[in-house]
């Protein structure tokens, strides 16, 4: 098992009460609406399927893989599940099985659980499935495709998962965001290999056992476009956190500062949003969100109108709904 | 050193606590950790007097002080990720270990940190130890919980251990299948070989869960399941188990007013 301090179930006493209680009110807006989602795709199967898949987290956490010299890895889950019944199931099972990790075995704080089952479960289902579904429709449905797209959103998972993590620990002022994100990003690009890896595997052996449970899961994706709406509102509450964290500038500014070398650094030729501010903000703060927002909406713009090129040549999307 | 046993926390028992209305435990304890978050930072005195109040508790409860305290120490690996504090807190310097520098502030924080954490974990852990996890969900449930993720959280609990076992065994046949001589180099495959066969086992996992699932609709549904479940009748609401579950909010509530009056001065 990976140390504990390197997992992201954080305990009672590392968040700040007002941190917590956002991510109790964000948890608590995300989950009525997954329940609503749910019980539309699923109808009175709801409450079985989602139970016992939560307990398939559950237990797939247990099945370790030796990674090297004593350490072994384990699953996450959250972007299995999102990938194979959508990222609102996943937001369900998550919370519950980090609900049962909480109250029955303490893995994780009682009032950290908003924020705990935001992290793991709703920013790593919709990354994820964000990421899975963006690669399929750039790279077609091939079976190469589809485990690379595998791949990069089990792993994304992770990663943003971690992220976010050291964010609300930075925010609560009980980690340096200067040493909380680079440990946390850079051990959980290493965590999310083995996430990726096992992921893919799952799937692959899915695949070929009960091919249709898979086809079933591209049929929903392309009914439901909510979760654009929400990975965009998960990007956006990121922004609006990140010059809030830390004063301080970033570690590589930090060290560039130190270092003299700053003004060294070439300026580009051409500049829209010059060191993330708007010119005619002069709060710094302000700016940076609203900088931040801008390029959040951007880059959303983007990816959603490419997504929407690639789909085009689709005609069937009439018939189907 | 078998990693895979799932054991529960909760202990049966006969006691003051014990008997206490799951809602009022629910409340008292999501309360008392709240509380002992609120400690103003440096107020030291604090710390031993709510630790005095959870001791009772688990005296009352028969659970031990020194074991529950002992208990308590699960979160405190987390705190390595607060430890840097103690260098980048500004404040007067008390040590210079090479290039850095601990400050008294530093310090005074981390600790806060870690007995902070180390009691909230204290008092959710006497709240499994002493109450069923059905009558916890249904104390969720009388407290306005969405009932479907209740209901969701229910049927995890109750497959739980169905589906570790299933994990179990298919830990134990890969095992069985895995032998090597104690010499042999590189036993085991590649690493990609060793994540393949885990990721098989959980994608295997998941067919036997779904399948699971498949049938355990039908079965419901044999049985005239029409998307309602139905629990038992709640136990009475009485005047004299909300009075046990405010005692020891009180006292967290009186030594956190005493600490804000002590301490305003120092900050």
């Amino acid at each position: 098992m990976f140390p504990p301090f390197l997992a992201m179930h954080i305990p009672d006493g590392f968040l700040s009460i007002p941190v917590a209680l956002v991510g109790w009110v964000l948890l608590t807006i995300l989950i009525v609406l997954a329940l609503r989602q749910t019980r539309e795709q699923f109808k009175d199967r709801q409450i079985p399927l989602m139970g016992i898949l939560a307990a398939f987290v559950f237990a797939a956490q247990m099945i370790n893989f030796p990674v090297a010299g004593g350490t072994s890895g384990h699953l996450l889950g959250g972007a299995l599940v999102a990938i194979l019944l959508g990222p609102w199931a996943a937001v369900l099972v998550m919370t519950s099985v980090l609900g049962v990790q909480a109250l029955l075995f303490q893995d994780g704080g009682l009032l950290a659980i908003g924020f705990n089952a935001f992290n793991m479960g709703v920013i790593a289902a919709f990354t994820g499935y964000a990421a899975y579904n963006l690669i399929r429709r750039l790279l077609g449905q091939g079976r190469g495709a589809q485990l690379a797209a595998t791949a990069l959103g089990a792993w994304l998972s992770v990663e943003l998962a971690a992220i976010a993590t050291a964010l609300e620990l930075a925010l609560s002022n009980t980690s340096p965001l200067s040493v909380a994100l680079p440990t946390m990003a850079g051990v959980h690009a290493l965590i999310g290999i083995g996430e990726a890896l096992i992921t893919v595997a799952a799937l692959a052996f899915i695949q070929q056992t009960r091919p249709d449970l898979i086809a079933g899961s591209v049929k929903t994706a392309a009914r439901g476009s909510g979760w654009i709406a929400v990975g965009l509102l998960i990007a956006l509450a990121v922004t609006f956190a990140s010059p809030l964290a830390d004063p301080n500038p970033d570690g590589l500014e930090r060290v560039a500062e130190d270092h003299g070398f700053l003004s060294a650094a070439q300026e580009p030729p051409f500049n829209v949003l010059p060191d993330y501010t708007v010119p005619f903000i002069q709060d710094s703060a302000a700016s940076t969100i609203v900088a931040g927002l801008i390029g959040t909406l951007v880059v959303a713009g983007v990816s959603y109108g490419v997504a929407r090129l690639v789909e085009a040549p689709k005609a069937d999307k009439s018939t189907s709904s | 050193m078998n990693p895979l046993s799932l054991k529960e926390r909760f202990e049966g028992g006969q006691s003051l606590f014990h008997d206490l209305d799951p809602r009022i435990k629910v409340v008292m304890s999501l309360g008392l950790i709240l509380g002992i978050l609120l400690t103003p930072e440096g107020a030291f005195p604090a710390y031993p007097l709510i630790w005095a109040v959870l001791g009772s508790m688990a005296v009352v409860s028969r659970v031990g002080v020194w074991r529950l305290a002992r208990l308590g120490g699960i979160a405190l690996p987390f705190t390595l990720a607060a430890l840097t504090l103690i260098f980048t807190t500004p404040g007067q310097p008390l040590l210079r270990l090479g290039g850095l520098v601990i400050s008294d502030a530093g310090v005074v924080r981390f600790m806060g940190i870690a007995l902070r954490s180390w009691l909230a974990a204290q008092a959710a852990i006497l709240l499994s130890l002493t109450t069923p996890f059905t009558d916890l969900l249904w104390a969720l449930r009388s407290l306005r919980l969405p009932s479907t993720l209740v209901m969701i959280t229910a049927f995890m609990y109750r497959y739980l251990f169905t589906l570790g076992e299933e994990a179990e065994r298919l830990i134990r046949a890969r095992a069985s299948r895995s032998a090597s001589l104690p010499d042999q180099k590189g036993a085991g495959g590649s690493l990609w070989w060793r994540a393949r066969v885990a990721g098989g086992m959980v994608g295997s996992l998941f067919l036997r869960s779904y399948e699971r699932s498949e049938r355990v609709y039908a079965a419901m549904l044999s049985r005239g399941f029409d998307g309602e479940l139905r629990g038992y009748n709640p136990p009475p609401f009485q005047w004299r188990s909300v009075l046990v579950g405010a005692i020891p909010l009180l006292a967290v509530a009186l030594i956190q007013i005493m600490a804000f009056l002590w301490f305003r001065g120092v900050r």
